[in-house]
């Protein structure tokens, strides 16, 4: 089909999108949705989801795709939680506390590297599928939150950690300014680095990037790492904003970062995707969320219309989209 | 021997074998009919999900949606047997269940095999679709008075007993549906071409569609068949629990298909056996219900299972690695 | 002998390309024709037509004497008309049985499956071609010669009266061309016709009873097979009544670049040895399963080796490692341009440069206006016509993405460049370019490896030419001192 320029990009058709969501809601309920609270708390609330939903990105654009950034973003969080409950207490100040909190988020940072890579390692050199390497990592690391926490939530955290969550600085949100420079240093990456050009490159045709002398397993071991880490990223601003931690928080998160990265163009089978129609994404799903949020639609209405809304992507994305990847038919050696 | 290990099957059976072993050194009364008709009745629904599952996964797919299917079923079935039709009888009730779930395959049938939208794509879209559906329109309140005919099929036990200790064991009759579904399973994927076509467009869709097989229309039947299926484990699992939650099941779908995965089929398609996904699930169970006999604790279950998951998958990847490598 | 089948005045084009231009010819029952061409003559085109698949602009076809009106798939298939495609499209996960049985079955409009039923169309069909195969056995574990008779026994079930071949001989051994002849013999006995179609059709003409050539969409030469010789066959399809000149001898001087010393491979390729001097095209030829694509992959690390040595201007090149091959200065032109050589959505200038990341790439950014800056030059200097840099490289024509590739390598600025079938595909105005830039990149000092099978190909560009058997070398000869028919039989003897 034949459209005018601007509309033949997903990014494009994205950001129409968001502007009629965004118009929308706010003829819907003026007052409310374009209140000074409204959208601040809007900018509270989706840099969690939105995190993951680059830490996804990162790992579609490989053809592949991570299911446990939740499971570690609980791992990760619990970890530190932990740390800051048994040793640094709901009583910490000043620069006892400062130190703490630096250990818990470099703990839950490390560990977060340390889980990418155990996928990386299963999806590169094991050359298991991603789904299943992912379904089977994220439920060890979500069992380990379990297994660490008996379950419970752990709470008693001090007071500076609501900082990360909960705090502004001149007035912006620390998560929003969070999200902000992630997507910027990620857009960055995927553009102007070898490292970004190569994977794309790499999702386009695996079988090319390693005619074409690409490192391909230290590839996949770097995104999957960065989809580690970016996912407990997201798990301490859940913590702080929730102000504690816990095995199964964000359980929808899974289906709203794949989500979110389809919807902001990304192709499931590797090869194409952009920070901008991500961005984008992110934000029509919080104008949607909030929208219906205040117009007192529940919780489930909102999980039906993400739903739809993914799958009325999904057909206008392929519809539109040659296919990208030669099938790869067994070849005669 | 080395390709008799490589299989699923067989490493899955030794594994069952070493746990049942460990399990009754540590606890002797573990052997015993109670703790079978226990851990039988803990598998029917997951049983008839996981052939379900199997069949997307030889066909070349995957289906995470089953679960919202299930639970929107068993919600809908009650409160329409409740509000309109309390004189159906138990099968009805089934059948109905069975219908409805099929219903809801044919959305999924529609888009991938009529837009050929990427399987797991599309079913964790319908997976939210189908329970905010049910949760927003329907409603989220439990159902805690079944329809006559539930109720009816709820107490229906075809074994009981009585053990030296005076505590009783029964077997649910809901145990004979599994059987049935296992049954007719087998005899669609190994008695028609249909079944046939399945495993072929597995295997390889372009061959499929180059010698004349109608590769839309069975993706079609297989979404539909398993909708079906996932209805029916919905019905069944509300009439055992006597109770219809609508936040039930949903969240179970992983560690089916981790049972399928484990029991031998491949997510690239075309392989999968009856065998291996039924000593799947019989492990996936037992971890889930007996972990704590072999002394560990069950808060441990998921890494346990997540563990299987990639041993299962990753064992048999590894080796083909190192197979292809030897290649010239 | 009543013709099964006659076409006249096939025409078919494509978006104002004409694909197929006046095409008649006729199969006897029992008959085995030859159709012969280049890629892009219109072969496939005129399969797809005869399977139903594509429809002409204008055709005049009977099968039996009866007129045909618009073909379909279902109507060839009923008529007795099989393809079987250079990948056999088999099942790999189903038994030897079902894939032999299943489309009889289909055709059959069975519903109910029988293992036992199809045990039996499979024995019958595998008597038929007096081989012997296990009907249990998984198509995977089969060899590529099991699978081409599993894919004829399927066509045979489903009561073949003409079997059109796509590239029959391609992947098979000699002794297992020699199998193949067999069948078809007793085929033909049976009544069945063979439409060979190929760009090499030399090792099947004893069999055949008639040829066809189409060049350029159009038929430029039909008769008896008798009349027909590897070298006419190869003039007829590229129109040139010679090929190029035997490349002349290389400067004695010439020093060593690569040497490779007693590589091996198990299953695969046996104590390789040879001197790559700088400014020499070496040619290494060898029927498929002799050993030469391992070899290849094997000189950029592409696959491992058990033993043996590679040196690059002295300093040891390690084996099994392609990142290390091309940071020593070695580059690989793969054989199939579209899995394995193209990232077919991505732009022509990011195809180009993305072997030149690290170099642009100082303190972690990349400079792209440099990068782009040297992927077009590179692109103006192997005359890559193309509408825009940035267009996606699947817009190009097979001869323009073969030069993608190249001056992907050649941006690096390789000491040694191994090009694998690097005309394959390739139309023939095209072809001869890539070979002066062979010839060029020699002259420039590079050491050039070129595998491949196009006989004139490696007579007219090489200086020395090593013919692989059973995975070693068996010969080392100058261009000068064979010619194409020569060199055909010292390679299939």
């Amino acid at each position: 089909m034949r459209m005018p320029g601007f509309l033949s990009s997903p990014e494009g058709r994205l950001a129409v999108i968001a502007v009629l969501v965004f118009a929308a809601m706010a003829a819907l309920s003026p007052d409310l949705f374009l209140s000074v609270q409204n959208v601040t708390s809007m900018a509270f609330q989706f840099p969690e989801f939105a995190i993951l939903a680059l830490a996804m990105t990162v790992t579609m654009l490989t053809g592949g795709i991570d299911l446990s950034v939740v499971g570690v973003a609980n791992f990760t969080s619990v970890s530190a939680a932990l740390i800051l409950t048994r040793f640094a207490g709901a009583g910490a100040l000043g620069a006892d506390a400062a130190l703490w909190m630096l250990l818990a988020v470099g703990a839950s940072l490390g560990l977060g590297l340390l889980a990418g890579l155990l996928n990386g390692v299963l999806v590169s050199v094991l050359g298991l599928p991603a789904i299943l390497a992912t379904l089977g990592s994220g439920l060890i690391f979500t069992g380990l939150a379990v297994a660490l926490t008996g379950g419970s939530a752990v709470m008693g955290l001090p007071v500076a950690v609501a900082w990360i969550g909960n705090g502004t600085v001149a007035g912006i949100p620390v998560p929003l300014i969070l999200f902000v420079g992630l997507a910027a240093a990620l857009a960055l990456l995927l553009r102007r680095t070898g490292f970004g050009l190569r994977v794309q490159m790499f999702g386009t045709n695996p079988l090319a990037a390693r005619f074409a002398a690409i490192d391909v397993n230290g590839l996949l071991l770097r995104v999957y790492a960065l989809s580690g880490v970016l996912a407990a990223i997201a798990g301490l601003v859940v913590m702080s904003r929730a102000n504690s931690a816990k095995a199964d928080y964000g359980s929808s998160y899974l289906l709203l970062a794949v989500l979110i990265a389809v919807l902001g163009g990304v192709n499931p089978y590797g090869g194409y995707g952009k920070i901008v129609g991500v961005v984008l994404a992110v934000l029509t799903m919080q104008f949607l969320s909030s929208g219906l949020n205040m117009l007192s639609v529940s919780n489930f209405a909102r999980e039906l219309i993400w739903g739809v809304l993914l799958i009325f992507v999904m057909i206008l994305n392929t519809r539109t989209r040659v296919r990208t990847r030669p099938k790869p038919e067994a070849r005669v050696p | 021997m080395a390709r008799l290990l490589a299989r699923n099957e067989v490493l899955v059976a030794l594994v069952i074998v070493a746990f049942c072993i460990l399990a009754s050194l540590s606890d002797p009364r573990f052997l015993s009919l109670p703790t079978l008709t226990d851990l039988l009745r803990s598998s029917i629904v997951m049983t008839i999900f996981a052939v379900g599952a199997m069949l997307v996964l030889i066909s070349g797919g995957i289906d995470v949606s089953f679960t919202a299917v299930a639970a929107f079923t068993m919600y809908v079935t009650a409160m329409v047997l409740n509000a309109a039709m309390p004189w159906m009888p138990w099968w009805g009730a089934l059948l109905i269940g069975s219908a409805v779930g099929a219903g809801l395959g044919a959305v999924n049938a529609v888009l991938i095999a009529g837009f050929g939208l990427p399987t797991l794509i599309v079913t964790l879209g319908t997976l939210s679709v189908f329970r905010g559906f049910m949760l927003t329109f329907v409603g989220s309140r439990q159902i805690t008075t079944l329809p006559p005919g539930m109720r009816e099929f709820g107490r229906m036990m075809m074994l009981r007993g009585t053990n030296a200790d005076g505590s009783f064991y029964s077997l649910h009759g809901a145990f004979l549906i599994t059987v049935a579904v296992v049954v007719v399973t087998w005899a669609i994927l190994q008695k028609t071409m249909l079944g046939r076509a399945i495993f072929a467009i597995g295997g390889s869709v372009e061959s499929a569609r180059r010698i004349g097989i109608n590769v839309r229309g069975v993706q079609a039947f297989v979404y539909i068949y398993v909708g079906a299926l996932a209805g029916l484990a919905g019905t069944v699992h509300a009439s055992m629990a006597r109770v219809a939650n609508p936040f039930d099941l949903v969240g179970s779908e992983l560690s089916v298909i981790a049972a399928v995965v484990l029991g031998g089929a491949r997510l690239a398609g075309g392989y999968g056996t009856l065998t291996g996904t039924l000593l799947g699930v019989a492990l996936i169970v037992l971890v889930q219900n007996s972990l704590i006999v072999i002394g560990i604790p069950n808060t441990w279950q998921s890494v346990t299972v997540g563990l299987l998951i990639l041993l299962g998958t990753g064992l048999p990847a590894w080796q083909a690695q190192r197979h292809a490598a030897r290649a010239p | 002998m009543a013709d099964f089948i006659t076409l006249s005045g096939v025409t078919k084009t494509y978006a104002g390309i004409t694909a197929l231009d006046d095409v008649g010819f006729s199969i006897g029952a029992g008959e085995a024709v030859c159709l012969a061409g280049e890629n892009g003559s219109g072969k496939s085109t005129l399969i797809k037509i005869l399977a139903g698949v594509e429809q002409p602009d204008r055709a005049e076809i009977t099968f039996n004497g009866a007129r045909q009106g618009v073909l379909t798939p279902r109507l060839s298939a009923d008529a007795g008309v099989m393809v079987i495609f250079q990948d056999f499209s088999l099942f790999p996960n189903l038994t030897v049985a079902e894939n032999i049985a299943f489309s009889a079955e289909l055709g059959a409009h069975r519903r109910i499956h029988s293992a036992a039923r199809s045990r039996t169309i499979a024995r019958a069909a595998l008597e038929r071609v007096g081989v012997m195969l296990d009907p249990e056995a998984r198509v995977e574990t089969l060899s590529v010669a099991h699978k081409q008779l599993v894919a004829i026994c399927r066509a045979l079930a489903r009561d073949a009266r003409l079997i059109i071949m796509d590239e029959p001989t391609t992947a098979l051994t000699d002794r297992e061309v020699r199998g193949l002849l067999g069948i078809i013999r007793r085929l033909k006995a049976d009544g069945v016709a063979v439409l060979f179609v190929s760009h090499k059709l030399a090792e099947v003409l004893e069999v055949c009873e008639k040829v066809v050539v189409l060049r350029n969409g159009a038929k430029v030469v039909e008769g008896p097979a008798r009349d027909f010789d590897a070298a006419s066959l190869t003039r007829h399809m590229t129109g040139r009544d010679v090929g190029d000149a035997p490349a002349g001898a290389l400067a004695s001087d010439a020093p060593v670049l690569m040497q490779v010393r007693g590589l091996s491979r198990a299953g695969a390729f046996h104590d390789i040895g040879f001197d790559l001097r700088a400014g020499e095209v070496l040619g290494i030829s060898g029927l498929l399963g002799s050993g030469r694509t391992a070899l290849a992959k094997a000189l950029f690390g592409l696959v491992g080796a058990d033993a043996g040595t590679i040196t690059l201007g002295g300093a040891p090149v390690p084996l099994g490692d392609p990142l290390a091959a091309a940071r020593a200065g070695i580059g690989y032109v793969p054989e199939d341009r579209l899995t394995e050589g193209l990232f077919l959505t991505q732009s022509i200038s990011r195809n180009v440069g993305v072997g030149r990341l690290d170099a642009h790439g100082g303190g972690g950014m990349l400079d792209l206006t440099a990068l782009w800056a040297e992927a077009s030059d590179w692109l103006a200097r192997l005359r890559v016509k193309a509408p825009s840099v940035e267009a996606p490289v699947r817009a190009l024509s097979g001869g323009n993405q073969q030069r993608v590739v190249l001056a992907r390598w050649l941006a690096r600025a390789p000491r040694v460049l191994v090009l694998n079938g690097p005309s394959v595909g390739v139309d023939v105005g095209s072809k001869a370019e890539i070979h002066d830039i062979i010839r060029d990149l020699a002259r420039q000092g590079l050491g050039v490896v070129v595998i491949s099978d196009d006989l004139p190909e490696l007579i007219g560009t090489c200086h020395r030419l090593l013919v692989m058997k059973d995975g070693t070398v068996t010969e080392m000869l100058a261009p000068t001192d064979t010619d194409e028919t020569d060199l055909a039989h010292r390679l299939a003897s």
